[in-house]
């Protein structure tokens, strides 16, 4: 099963390479992961999509709970949150298929922030379904790049994630 | 007033109660070189970097204090690898000091740079580099605090030239804070008492006591523990000595090389009390008939080896001195005169498999066998020392042949099983314990993998006794081909070892040989008698085996037993 982790860490030099290697020594999987400060410039959050059944799940909590910069970690999936993802997605551009991928834009709620003669650039933001669909529908109007960040995401209600 | 990065670093050393460091200099760290000059802190030269973590990781096995290693940057760092990940593996409380190039020179691929934070990641506890003086002596408290809390391990500190050489005012901070490191000690109270409930009710419990347990220095309570409830108990490799092994309630090893009734009695238990044990593979055999009709009580102070590879119906995570202490507290409410009779029909069912198995070897006028060098050790010595052990059938027949009554007395690669262990863990116990007697019990192919350190035991004439169990061959590797390989002895053949005898003498050591039977006691009271290295060079039967042995995946109860 996935799930979707948050880790709060000293932000320290380093310490993405502890989580990863983490990670990857002990043969547990990273879907996708994003990075970056919090207010406090001293700690970062980071938020990783994994994969594994619940003895995994708990070792990789356990285990990244034992690095000595990890402040706290939290199972995303064992309560509610909101999960989103930001793409940019490059399309190749013509006068055949322009109406449509500004009315799937318009449609996804997206933005069209980079223009040339044959290309447009989207960025698109939302949870797990809505980025598949979207990409689904401009599959076949022709991708040429494609980039995301990788989902960052929240507890629901007020808890603090710390 | 302000002291220099090399200074700080030794004042650091003494605030921490250290009193000897094992070491190997170079370019990056001349000026540490230089500040010990004229210190009081003893430094140990070994030969090998490896050998100085080796030995600061026996000084710390044997003592429960912190062991402290320095090298050199580049090769001198990753040199002490192989040490990092043996006390990694076996929890040992370390720190390594490495010399590092310049901050200005990291990641120029300068001379002798190597990115041995980097590199040692995996395989400490945690590690850091020191970029400004400033942080030093925050970090060295936090290094030792690091290695010596929670589950032990091991720390290095990396220490670059320019850091090392710049000046700062000097304070050592009273306090440790780190934010993401709070070990659990105390353990839960209602988790304790939902254990000691199973204990009382279970029929045929057993405790299996692994390196926890003398990590912990809990083999005092353990054995109380033990003996109040009577429970039998079993001992991982790493447990060796944490219950007396002579202890009518001992089974002994458990494991692939473990005694008949340890195995069995795992096997049939209803009750697993693991305590400080982590479920090795060495350990469980076939995980899926580990214990197969028990309920599992698991003490240990780390959550990550709770339910990692066995199920756990009663975990408790603390420091096991303190869970026992207060298990015992606990107990003291409890009626237990009856506990005898109550658990008598499993004594008696153990009893059994002891009668129908016990360790053993068929003994010989002729050849050497090499159990009956390490009972004979055991009886000579009376058991009053401490042993270390290189890795293969050497360390087996050790652990089984060598009976021990006390805890910090067993010196041996448990986790990671690394040759070349043995004899510079006995530096560091002999550095320790001047007047005490340590016998590394090792092999013909491990001995050369650190034979260099006769140098050093000469040198600074630390007495350690090493007793080859000679037998020409990677032993353990050969009885593997042997039993599994049809006999295809490829590259497991050492017929060209030096002459161990004469490579002591030209150390300057004492070199003793034994080839008869008849010639093992007088060489062992010899080797006792000689104030000063020795080597015993022990020719014992070539292919004699470690039995009882359960083939690799399959089940305990399934021993090959001779
Ligand atoms: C550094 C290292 N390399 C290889 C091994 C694999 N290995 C395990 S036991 C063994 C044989 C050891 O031979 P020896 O020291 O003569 O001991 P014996 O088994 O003969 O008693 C080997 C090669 C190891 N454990 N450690
Ligand atoms: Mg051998």
């Amino acid at each position: 099963m996935r799930h979707t982790i948050t880790i709060t860490v000293e932000n320290e030099f380093g310490v993405l390479s502890r989580v990863v290697g983490l990670f990857s020594g002990r043969g547990f999987n990273i879907d996708s992961l994003s990075v970056a400060e919090t207010m406090e410039s001293s700690i970062s959050r980071m938020t990783i999509v994994t994969r594994g059944d619940d003895q995994i799940i708990e070792q990789i909590i356990k285990q990244l709970n034992k690095l000595v910069n990890v402040i706290k970690v939290i199972d995303l999936d064992e309560g509610e949150y909101i999960d989103r993802e930001m793409i940019l997605v490059k399309m190749n551009a013509n006068e055949k298929n322009k109406p449509e991928l500004l009315r799937l834009t318009e449609i996804f709620r997206g933005k069209i922030v980079d223009v040339t003669q044959t290309t447009y650039t989207i960025e698109l933001t939302g949870d797990d379904g809505k980025i598949k669909a979207a990409l689904e529908l401009l599959q076949p109007l022709g991708i040429r790049e494609i980039t995301r960040t990788g989902k960052v995401a929240m507890q629901r209600g007020s808890g603090n994630n710390g | 007033m302000k002291l220099t990065g090399a200074e700080i670093l030794i004042e650091c050393l003494k605030r921490e109660g250290v009193e000897t460091i094992f070491g190997y200099p170079g370019g990056v760290v001349l000026n540490v070189y230089d500040v010990l000059y004229n210190s009081d802190l003893k430094h140990v030269l070994v030969r090998h970097e490896q050998a100085a973590v080796h030995a600061a990781d026996g000084y710390a096995r044997a003592t429960g204090r912190v062991g402290v290693a320095l090298v050199t940057s580049g090769p001198g760092a990753t040199n002490t690898v192989t040490g990092l990940a043996t006390a990694y593996m076996d929890s040992v409380p370390m720190v390594v000091i490495s010399g590092q190039v310049p901050t200005g020179l990291i990641g120029n691929d300068a001379f002798q740079e190597a990115d041995i934070v980097g590199i040692t990641r995996p395989c400490t506890k945690h590690n850091f580099l020191v970029k400004d003086v400033k942080d030093l002596a925050r970090i060295m408290r936090e290094a030792f605090y690091l290695a010596a809390t929670g589950r032990p391990g091991p720390v290095l500190v990396d220490l670059p030239k320019d850091v090392v050489v710049s000046s700062t005012k000097f304070e050592y901070p009273e306090t440790v804070s780190l934010v993401g490191y709070n070990p659990t000690i105390e353990g839960h109270t209602g988790q304790i008492k939902k254990a000691l409930k199973a204990i009382l009710a279970a029929k045929k419990p057993v405790i299996y006591a692994g390196g926890g347990v003398v990590l912990s220095d809990a083999s005092e309570e353990m054995t109380t523990f033990a003996r109040k409830l009577k429970l039998p108990v079993t001992m991982t490799l790493m447990g060796l000595g944490c219950f007396p092994g002579s202890d009518d309630l001992s089974l002994g090893m458990l494991g692939m090389h473990g005694t008949y009734r340890a195995n069995l009695a795992v096997t049939e238990c209803d009750l697993l009390i693991a305590l400080g044990a982590r479920f090795d593979d060495r350990v469980t055999g076939k995980v899926d008939e580990f214990a197969p009709r028990a309920k599992v009580i698991h003490v240990d102070i780390d959550p990550t080896s709770i339910s990692k590879n066995v199920k756990v119906d009663i975990p408790i995570v603390g420091d096991l001195k303190a869970v026992l202490t207060r298990a015992l507290d606990m107990l003291k409410e409890e009626d237990l005169s009856s506990r005898e009779k109550d658990l008598a029909p499993w004594e008696a069912e153990i009893n059994e498999w002891k009668a129908r198995h016990m360790l053993g070897y068929e003994q010989s006028d002729e050849v050497i066998k090499p159990q009956y060098v390490v009972e004979k050790l055991r009886e000579i010595t009376g058991g009053d020392c401490i042993i270390s052990t290189e890795v293969g059938q050497n360390q087996m027949w050790a652990a089984q042949f060598f009976e021990l009554d006390k805890p910090r007395c067993w010196l041996t690669s448990g986790g990671l099983g690394t040759m070349g262990y043995g004899f510079p863990a006995a530096i560091g116990a002999q550095v320790a314990f001047p007047d005490k007697t340590i016998i590394d019990i090792a092999g013909d192919g491990s001995i050369q993998m650190n034979s260099q350190e006769l140098a050093t035991v000469v040198q600074y004439n630390l007495p350690v006794k090493i007793a080859i169990l000679n037998n020409r061959f990677l032993g353990m590797v050969r009885q593997w081909q042997e039993l599994f390989y049809g006999k295809r002895y490829s590259h497991t053949v050492m017929d060209n070892a030096p002459d161990f005898v004469k490579l002591a003498e030209a150390y300057g050591a004492l070199g003793l040989r034994a080839e008869k039977p008849a010639e093992v006691a007088e060489v062992i009271k010899k080797a006792l008698a000689h104030d000063g290295p020795v080597v015993m060079d022990f020719i014992v039967d070539r292919e004699e085996g470690v039995y009882p042995m359960v083939p690799a995946g399959a089940a305990i109860s399934k021993m090959l037993l001779a």
